[in-house]
């Protein structure tokens, strides 16, 4: 658990802003929370709300959401080895895998269980209670956009985007679905063009 | 700002994301038992998170109301363009992109 305490400041920062946004977006402090409980995924949790302040239908919201998600599939199995005991257990402690939690299992060449689910643990409680806190805060905001929210969201989808594109496919890949989203964007209903932008992953299977 | 969002909405967003994100978080450890994905399903799930990421940067610095809108994001998002390739930590990227769109904004441009 120790091991998370040099990133704890992430996920208090990135809970407290999602409980604005929901708030701002609409969201009842339950909802906010539950979500941060269950989901317990940074980005497709400001994913899902984003397009529904935008004024997206349900639909999208929840596809780019689970877009976003699908790579836990990935990291799940990476360290599907390391989680011993039967299903239940197994489904519960693999709850504990964030990208940070992750991270900070892999540092020493192998995943190593205990620093993956104790600072898993550590991250979910700040995530959740700092999402809490974040809703209050919400609520005390006139005007989110004089304050340039909007903008600073964009900023956090983009800081969160450039660590992927470390080689040429993912570069492109992202342009694609960049140039998909400006093209639908002024012809389709809200959220849709985000949807229609997962289709650039297929470049994936260029050779 | 969509205040006449329904609370079940979200109810639903919540329930369908938190369970599809528990599927894929214990999809290794409890259905693959540690299997690895297919090299072509693999490449695709690879390219999700970065192909998102992208649209929702577009949508958030340039959507509107059906249209595209240049307007006070842009130099709040060009700020934080420098600072990310600054190495500034995300936290402070977000504040320089909001200050720099909220005084944008307060200069009335």
């Amino acid at each position: 658990m120790r091991a998370a305490l040099p990133l704890a400041p992430s996920p208090i920062l990135f809970g407290l802003s999602f409980g604005v946004l929901a708030k701002t977006a609409g969201m009842s402090l339950g909802a906010a929370v539950v979500m941060s409980a269950t989901t317990f995924a940074g980005a497709s949790q400001f994913a899902a709300v984003s397009v529904i302040d935008a004024g997206g239908t349900v639909l999208a919201a929840v596809a780019a959401a689970i877009f976003l998600n699908a790579r836990y599939m990935a990291i799940s199995i990476t360290v599907a080895s390391i989680f011993p005991g039967g299903k239940l257990r197994r489904l519960v402690e693999s709850q504990t895998i964030v990208d940070e939690s992750w991270a900070l299992a892999g540092r020493g060449g192998r995943f190593e269980r205990p620093i993956l689910v104790g600072s898993g643990i550590v991250f979910f409680i700040l995530w959740v209670a700092s999402t809490a806190a974040g809703t209050f805060v919400g609520d005390l905001l006139e005007d989110p956009d004089a304050l340039g929210l909007d903008a600073a969201f964009a900023a956090l989808f983009l800081a969160i985007l450039v660590p992927y594109l470390k080689n040429r496919r993912a570069i492109q890949a992202a342009l694609l679905a960049g140039a998909i989203t400006l093209a639908l964007t002024p012809v389709s209903p809200a959220g849709v063009p985000i949807v229609a932008a997962a289709g650039a992953c297929l470049l994936g299977l260029r050779r | 700002m969509p205040s006449g969002v329904a609370a079940l909405t979200f109810w639903i967003i919540v329930l369908v994301v938190g369970v599809a994100t528990i599927a894929f978080k214990a999809s290794g450890p409890v259905l693959l038992g540690g299997r690895p994905l297919g090299p072509r399903v693999q490449s695709i799930v690879d390219l999700l998170a970065p192909v998102m990421l992208a649209a929702l940067v577009v949508t958030q610095a340039l959507g509107g109301d059906n249209e595209i809108s240049l307007d006070a994001r842009i130099p709040g998002v060009a700020a934080a363009v420098v600072a990310i390739w600054r190495g500034a930590p995300i936290i402070v990227t977000m504040v320089i992109a909001g200050l720099v769109t909220a005084l944008v904004r307060a200069a009335g441009a």
